[in-house]
């Protein structure tokens, strides 16, 4: 579904992303790991397509077709959805005309008939309970005053109504509770399926106890220095970060080969 | 000073006087002989006074502007005329005027409770002027474009709710112009006894592209307990000239509410003011201005906190495209002994291109020491990172752009209280932003 290589990425000059290789199948949840600054918000941008962001070298194949070519609403109507580690406010517009736009332009792009008012509203509803939302948040201006678990919940509740072919996961549980963590979790897991891949960069190895991804990869200095199975994750949470600087040092040599 | 302009003015009110509404009510005449020789006095203002640092009515220098013969009603004004502007379908009293003129048979006044008068100033004039003497003169502000209109004033709404009377329904007053080179000057008067409320519409509309001369004044005055609500719409066409005063003096604790939505004119300016002249006054002026092309639009507002124990509430945004140019310039005063006043003024602008410019000018004059008073004026983009958000969900970019900027203005129409006016607002505004009929509230 995904295949990332050599991917070179520069923020304002500054090289972030050094020669990333990654193959993601339709099936997978990947959880991308590593130490603050190594560029694991990067590369969920650089997949969004976030401006700002200059590709320097290397590509992307989406469903076999150039990923980066595309402008980011043609990506998200393509089915891949990012979740933001920090969600946007936009005061004026409330959540219902933003999940009512995004999910008829995406039906439109796919030839489906856009949904009316009354299917819209089932369909929400539905999603919203199973997320623990109250109906009022629907009128109210995107994540405008939400708390930050409310915002990641309104993030997978958008995901949920808009079901993406590829879920990139930014940071999704940094500022959870527990409970709010389960609830997420529950969104995420729902979303697996043979026909989607969902990504999700993290820092901690919390939510893969929720989440039990199927493959996990350590990033550090822009480049994936170790790939493994879910046991890397609890390794790390052992060891932490640290013993993967030399790892990750210039002179280590190419990267190993992403899994599979 | 031009002298050139000014003698103009005057030869055209040598021209006209006689047959000017009131021309045989003394009082009448004599307003009318005063303002003009304060005008002649200075003339148009210059980019020299202060007040007109950032507009320039060289436009106004330059052209022969006439006023129109009296006598010469609108009665001529096809039916169907006002169709599409009196926004068909709001409840409540529409009263019309055709280049400055009453026409009764384009107008629509209800039923209204006992004492309320919905009329024509220029009639009043002629069939009451008492009922005016008290108020018309008062020119609190003695602006030199409030004495032109004085000295010229043809006709306009008349409105007086008498004590403890509340009219439910809005009062649109809608001015049409159709003549090229016309100088109109449309003069308002609205008052309310104690206790009383009412709401209405003020719109300035032309039929086609009409270069014309708008000097307009709304004087309302809002005795103790009233509540009034005032609602501008300026959409003149893109050759117009719309130069506005609107004052309120208020009474002990009375509520006023000024809503300017300002989208057309090549040249506006709006001179509006609030004097909370007693105890416990609210007062809350809100603005929305949106310029594209080479437009200039400019507020200059003014509240006096005259008395202790005022709040006011100040909310101005502008949207300005193309190469136009926006100026905002919001004065608070608190007078010695306005104690407990509460003011807040905020004047946020969002440019949609790079030759868009705006000047904005907080301006907070405090004599008494027991206040609170705060403001806060930005000028900025579109946000990028709520851009990418919106196209990160499939939203196309102009689409986006066009969602924002609906969501920037929209905070100033939600501001008007009179719900079936604010749809018919929301519908102007959309049909005026770029790309604005895209963006539809869904369910």
């Amino acid at each position: 579904m995904l295949e990332i290589r050599n991917l070179q990425a520069s923020v304002e000059g500054k090289p972030i992303l050094r020669g990333i290789d990654l193959e993601v199948k339709a099936g997978e949840v990947h959880a991308i790991m590593g130490p603050n600054g190594s560029g694991k918000s990067t590369l969920a941008q650089v997949l969004a397509g976030r401006e700002g962001y200059e590709v320097t070298g290397g590509e992307v194949r989406y469903l076999g077709h150039d990923l980066l070519a595309m402008a980011p609403e043609v990506r998200a109507r393509e089915g891949v959805f990012l979740a933001f580690q920090y969600p946007v406010e936009i005061p004026g517009v409330s959540n219902a005309y933003l999940l009512k736009a995004a999910l008829n332009g995406v039906r439109r792009h796919r030839g489906l008939p856009e949904l009316d008012a009354m299917d819209f509203l089932a369909l929400v509803r539905q999603n919203m309970k199973r997320m623990g939302m109250a109906d009022d948040m629907l009128y109210r201006s995107v994540n405008e005053g939400f708390s930050g678990g409310e915002k990641k919940r309104n993030e997978i509740l958008q995901m949920s109504v808009l079901e993406p072919r590829l879920a990139l996961l930014d940071e999704t549980d940094s500022g959870l509770d527990i409970d709010a963590l389960q609830v997420v979790a529950d969104g995420i897991n729902a979303m697996r399926g043979p026909e989607r891949a969902v990504v999700m960069v993290t820092h901690y190895q919390r939510l893969l106890g929720h989440v039990v991804p199927d493959f996990v990869h350590v990033l550090s200095q822009g480049r994936i220095v170790r790939s493994g199975g879910r046991d890397l994750a609890l390794e790390l949470e052992e060891r932490g970060y640290g013993w993967l600087d030399g790892a990750a040092a210039p002179q280590a040599g190419p990267p190993e080969r992403a899994a599979p | 000073m031009n002298a050139e302009s000014r003698d103009r003015f005057v030869a055209e009110f040598r021209r006209v006087e006689a047959a000017l509404p009131g021309a045989k009510v003394p009082w009448v005449v004599r307003a009318r002989s005063l303002a003009l020789a304060r005008f002649a006095d200075s003339g148009l203002p210059t980019l020299r006074d202060e007040d007109w640092k950032y507009t320039s009515l060289a436009r106004i220098e330059k052209r022969a502007f006439r006023a129109l013969p009296s006598g010469a009603p609108g009665s001529a004004a096809p039916p169907g005329l006002a169709a599409g502007l009196a926004f068909d379908g709001l409840p409540g009293h529409v009263i019309v005027f055709v280049d400055g003129r009453h026409v009764p048979a384009l107008s629509h006044i209800g039923g209204l409770p006992a004492g309320v008068i919905v009329g024509s100033l220029a009639d009043a004039l002629e069939r009451m002027p008492e009922r005016l003497e008290a108020f018309l003169p008062d020119d609190t502000r003695h602006t030199v474009l409030g004495a032109l209109n004085t000295a010229f004033m043809s006709d306009g709404a008349f409105v007086y709710v008498p004590r403890g009377v509340a009219v439910a329904e809005p009062i649109h007053w809608l001015f049409i112009a159709t003549r090229q080179d016309a100088a109109l000057h449309p003069r308002n008067l609205l008052v309310a006894e104690e206790g009383a409320q009412a709401t209405v519409i003020e719109q300035h509309a032309d039929l086609g592209s009409v270069a014309c001369l708008t000097n307009a004044v709304t004087q309302i005055f809002a005795s103790r307990g009233s509540v009034v609500e005032h609602c501008k719409l300026q959409r003149q066409s893109p050759e117009a000239i719309h130069l506005a005063g609107i004052h309120a003096l208020q009474g002990q604790g009375s509520r006023f509410t000024s809503h300017s939505i300002a989208v057309g004119a090549a040249l506006a300016r709006h001179d509006i003011t609030a004097t909370l002249d007693a105890e416990g006054c609210e007062a809350e002026l809100n603005g929305l201005y949106l310029a594209e092309g080479r437009q200039h639009v400019d507020h200059h507002t003014r509240i006096d906190h005259a008395r202790a124990g005022g709040t006011s509430r100040e909310h101005y945004r502008g949207v300005l495209d193309g190469a136009s140019r926006g100026v905002f310039n919001g004065r608070v005063i608190v007078h010695p002994g306005a104690q407990r006043t509460d003011a807040h003024q905020a004047n946020h602008n969002l440019l949609l291109s790079r030759d868009a410019e705006v000047d904005t000018k907080p301006q907070l004059e405090i004599y008494a020491d027991d206040v609170k008073c705060t403001h806060g004026a930005t000028v900025g983009q579109l946000d990028e990172a709520q851009l990418f958000y919106l196209r990160s969900r499939g939203l196309e970019e102009a689409a986006a752009r066009s969602l924002l900027t609906h969501a920037f203005a929209r905070d100033v129409i939600e501001r008007i209280r009179a719900s079936s006016l604010r749809a018919h607002v929301e519908r102007l505004l959309l049909a005026r932003l770029p790309g604005g009929a895209q963006v539809r509230e869904p369910a």
